[in-house]
């Protein structure tokens, strides 16, 4: 919890928990280490990088432009998602396993390669890392919501709406779509953890938000070729990384089981 | 008599040990068990005859699931004090048991004479040519068609009375001195109950084993049981030979139970329903445990736990209004 | 059993069309695939026969049937950095990566099921619980930062490991450990649950009353229908795999096929990139098939319907 707020807080007030700059570079204080090594300070206190720029700001921008990709692709990709698990699950038929195949489809086939086409082709940038992992999620999203909307069609109360003469579009959105919330709410918190590493692979890749933009997965591949002399480098984003990825998927296990321990089996 | 017993439990207590609360499954339950009898233990869900039957063979479900007080003996030796290895060498081969549902007892991966095998001996495989050709033997005594296909087929192969036959001859293979079966055929279809009930009596009239048959059912009772002991809220309330506890049902749990049996002779009788609950396990009243849903509960009733009284030959239970006193 | 294969095959087919259309589809996404295909220094003429070759004056479906007929031949364009047929770039780095996959797949096997085993045996133990936390925090380490933190400690600090490139078994460590561990972790939590529900299912019990020992209670009974998940999710994993490849030979300068997608990326090398992809959904698809088969062999219920 503490690590999430934390978070959250770095990313909204990071331009005012810093005095430096993100992108700035102050080429004479290169390569400084965190502040308890030798020759470390407590002007940068986790270093700076082969720019001089300090590490620790550049974190919690990072910070930034993680959970701003993360809440866009999980709202991208869950909504997606979702309209495709209701529709298919609610409507069923040929267009439901049409629907399905594709979701066994999409989980055959690793999204990450999508992802990296998109990038070569529609160029770095935050709408098409968005799409991409977008791809990497719906699937996920809606096999389990139709399951859910396939118990819900059994219900009486949706029995009841169809005897008072509702509309299929108005019981999908009046009936299902409340029903299923609590759901999605949980498979978005257990996917936040995905999407964060997805994201920062993509950008160790070279496929994610373009440099100088500071995001934790390019500072890692940043960092990777001074390991030897400079192991702050990679070593400290990569440990953001984990430890925020833990958190929300500690966080995600204990509202599933909370609000919804029948997805346990996940 | 004594020689003649096979089984003896007494005061036996399983506890389930959870965070809620000490649920009190069995609470000082005590049986004999002769030679070549059929005993039925008789009561509603939840009353612990389950339990009770996994607690003989010491396999309770879980670790929160104890035997914490009382016997169990099997030909005079006490089966709870035996070593893991030693209780292994009991199991199958003295006591055995034919579990509920047969579409989850048998293991899907496996053929049938694959699992047969397993308790088939050394021994007996040379005598009989071949451990496959032992199995086809074992299951022609259950009566199950075309054995040598049999042998080589998939549990999902087989319907749920044929898979119940297997199990059944799995479970009687060795020739166990005793046999529990836990409602062995509520999961089968209604015509398939009384095939697969004549099986088992069949097959045990031929040996001296000893049947523990756990059931809700007083029309199965009837049927197969020579006694009858019936279990209420963890503890057993009245015994006493089946013909005598029909006639003479003296706890009221067992009239009650008895007067909810369809009877072909009176179909213009109400069936009989017993109202209420019965007792939450983790907290058990200090008196008589259906007290509460008694029609003829006193103020003794509340005060303390009712003696066992003798109603007739063999024929006790556990109930105030049967005090002599 | 045939039913059952081919109606695998037929669903690879299925996935297969749908990954090369998908790959045609973004490749006219921006409109101009030449530039996407040809090296940027390319000679006007160069551009009129690519244009001409793959008929993109013509509309959208007969390039697509010309984008299908080469595919169908093996011809899915030339690499713009390597200057030969893409396909052909792929299968000479593909025997490396596939000297990488089976090591992290055996590892993952032979850490993943005892550990998984001894865990639902000791459910609630101190044994559970620290697999329990190794695996919460080997799903947590995204595997390009565990590969350079395993560099920084291996390499770099005790300079018992070589830290890049192929060579003698001790080149296979580090990557083995860094693409394994997602694979220990995921299998091993699987591995633990569907061995809790097996534990207690009635045939269990029945073995238990047969008075067979408890070594062969779990290892006849219960191991075999506990991997029945593993196998079902096979195919999710084996995506999982896939992409660790990528970041994994990154991370060591592996040359196999996942260093060669990077590559693509990092130059902009589309028809590579794209040769890769569909190459990788081919490779995917024969491995899943493999895996089809072992699980018809493993389940009966499989086998005859």
């Amino acid at each position: 919890m503490f690590i999430i707020g934390g978070m959250i807080f770095a990313a909204v007030f990071a331009p005012y928990l810093t005095p430096y700059s993100p992108i700035d570079q102050t080429l004479p204080d290169k390569l400084l280490p965190p502040f308890w090594e030798a020759k470390g300070s407590m002007k940068y206190i986790l270093g700076t990088d082969i720019f001089g720029r300090d590490v620790l700001t550049r974190l919690l921008y990072g910070a930034r432009v993680s959970l701003i990709v993360t809440g866009l692709s999980l709202l991208f990709g869950g909504g997606v998602g979702l309209l495709i698990g209701i529709t298919s699950g609610y409507i069923g038929g040929r267009l439901d396993s049409l629907l399905m195949r594709l979701v066994d489809a999409a989980f055959t086939f690793p999204a990450i390669l999508f992802a990296l086409l998109l990038a070569v082709t529609m160029g770095q940038g935050l709408d098409t890392l968005v799409i991409a992992i977008g791809l990497l999620l719906w699937a996920g999203f809606a096999r389990i919501i139709r399951g859910e909307v396939l118990a819900l069609k059994q219900r009486d109360f949706v029995a009841l709406a169809k005897v008072h003469g509702c509309s299929e579009l108005r019981i999908m959105v009046t009936h299902i779509l409340p029903n299923v919330m609590n759901t999605f709410m949980v498979l978005v918190t257990l996917n936040v953890g995905a999407v964060i590493v997805a994201e920062a692979s993509l950008s160790f890749l070279g496929a994610g938000i373009p440099p100088p933009t500071p995001s934790w997965g390019l500072m890692v591949a940043e960092g990777r070729g001074k390991i030897s002399s400079a192991w702050w480098l990679s070593l400290l984003p990569g440990i953001a990384i984990t430890l925020v990825v833990l958190t929300f998927n500690l966080f995600g296990d204990w509202l599933r089981d909370r609000l919804d321990p029948k997805l346990r089996q996940l | 008599m004594n020689g003649d017993i096979a089984l003896e439990v007494r005061d036996l207590h399983t506890h389930f040990f959870l965070r809620r609360g000490v649920v009190k499954a069995v609470d000082g339950v005590s049986f004999s068990l002769h030679r070549g009898e059929v005993l039925g233990l008789v009561g509603e869900s939840g009353c612990g005859k389950s339990v009770t039957a996994l607690s003989l063979l010491r396999l309770l479900p879980n670790e929160a699931a104890r035997t914490v007080q009382g016997q169990v003996l099997l030909d005079g030796e006490d089966l709870l004090v035996k070593s893991k290895r030693q209780m292994r060498q009991i199991r199958g081969r003295k006591i055995s048991m034919i579990l509920q549902d047969p579409q989850t007892s048998l293991n899907p991966l496996f053929t049938i004479g694959n699992q047969l095998s397993e308790v088939i001996s050394k021994i007996g495989a040379e005598r009989g040519g071949g451990v496959m050709q032992q199995a086809i033997e074992v299951l022609r005594k259950v009566k199950l068609s075309a054995p040598e296909q049999r042998v080589r087929q998939y549990p999902h192969e087989l319907s749920g009375g044929m898979k119940q036959r297997v199990v059944g001859a799995i479970a009687m293979n060795r020739g166990p001195r005793v046999l529990i079966a836990d409602e062995p055929t509520t999961a089968l279809d209604v015509t398939i109950q009384l095939q697969y009930l004549n099986l088992l009596k069949e097959l045990q009239e031929n040996t001296d084993m000893a049947i523990l048959f756990i059931t809700h059912d007083f029309g199965v009772v009837a049927r197969m049981c020579d006694r009858v002991a019936v279990m209420y809220a963890g503890r057993i309330v009245e015994t006493g030979p089946v013909r005598e506890v029909f006639n003479n049902p003296s706890h009221p749990y067992t009239q009650a139970l008895i007067a909810s049996v369809p009877k072909l002779k009176r179909p213009e009788a109400r069936l009989h329903t017993i109202e209420g609950q019965p007792p939450v396990l983790t907290d058990l009243p200090k008196g008589c445990r259906f007290e509460a849903r008694c029609p003829h509960a006193e103020a003794r009733c509340r005060a303390a736990y009712p003696d066992s009284f003798t109603v007739g030959a063999e024929h006790a239970a556990n109930c105030w209004r049967l005090d002599p006193a | 059993m045939q039913g059952y294969i081919v109606r695998r095959l037929f669903q690879g087919v299925v996935l297969l069309v749908i990954v090369t259309t998908i790959v045609f589809a973004v490749g006219r996404l921006t409109g101009n695939p030449v530039d996407l295909l040809l090296p940027e220094e390319a000679s006007e003429e160069e551009r009129q026969a690519m244009i001409e070759a793959l008929g993109l004056d013509g509309p959208v479906l007969e390039q697509f049937v010309v984008f299908i007929k080469g595919a169908v031949q093996g011809d899915l364009g030339v690499s713009i950095r390597y200057r030969q047929p893409a396909v052909d770039v792929f299968f000479s780095r593909l025997p490396n990566t596939l000297l990488l996959m089976p090591a992290a797949m055996l590892l993952a096997v032979f850490m993943a099921i005892p550990l998984g085993i001894l865990s639902a045996l000791r459910r609630g133990r101190l044994t559970d619980k620290v697999s329990g936390t190794i695996a919460v925090l080997g799903i947590a380490t995204p595997n390009f930062w565990l590969g350079i933190l395993l560099i920084y400690i291996f390499s770099v600090q005790l300079g018992w490991l070589p830290s890049s490139r192929m060579g003698d078994w001790s080149h296979y460590v580090l990557p083995t450990i860094t693409l394994g561990t997602f694979l220990v972790a995921g299998f091993m939590r699987l591995i633990r649950s569907s061995m809790l529900d097996v534990l207690d299912s009635e045939f269990v019990k029945l073995a238990r009353i047969k008075g067979l020992s408890e070594m062969r209670v779990v290892w006849k009974h219960c191991l075999r229908n506990a991997l029945i998940p593993v196998l079902t999710l096979w195919g999710v994993f084996m995506g999982g795999l896939v992409t660790g490849t990528i970041v994994t030979e990154t991370v060591y300068a592996w040359p196999g096929v996942g260093r060669l997608t990077y590559e693509a990326v990092i130059f902009r090398d589309y028809p590579l990139l794209q040769a890769v992809v569909i190459m990788d959904a081919v490779l995917i698809l024969a491995i899943n098939l493999v895996v089809d088969i072992l699980y018809a062999y493993v389940d009966p219920r499989i086998r005859f319907t």
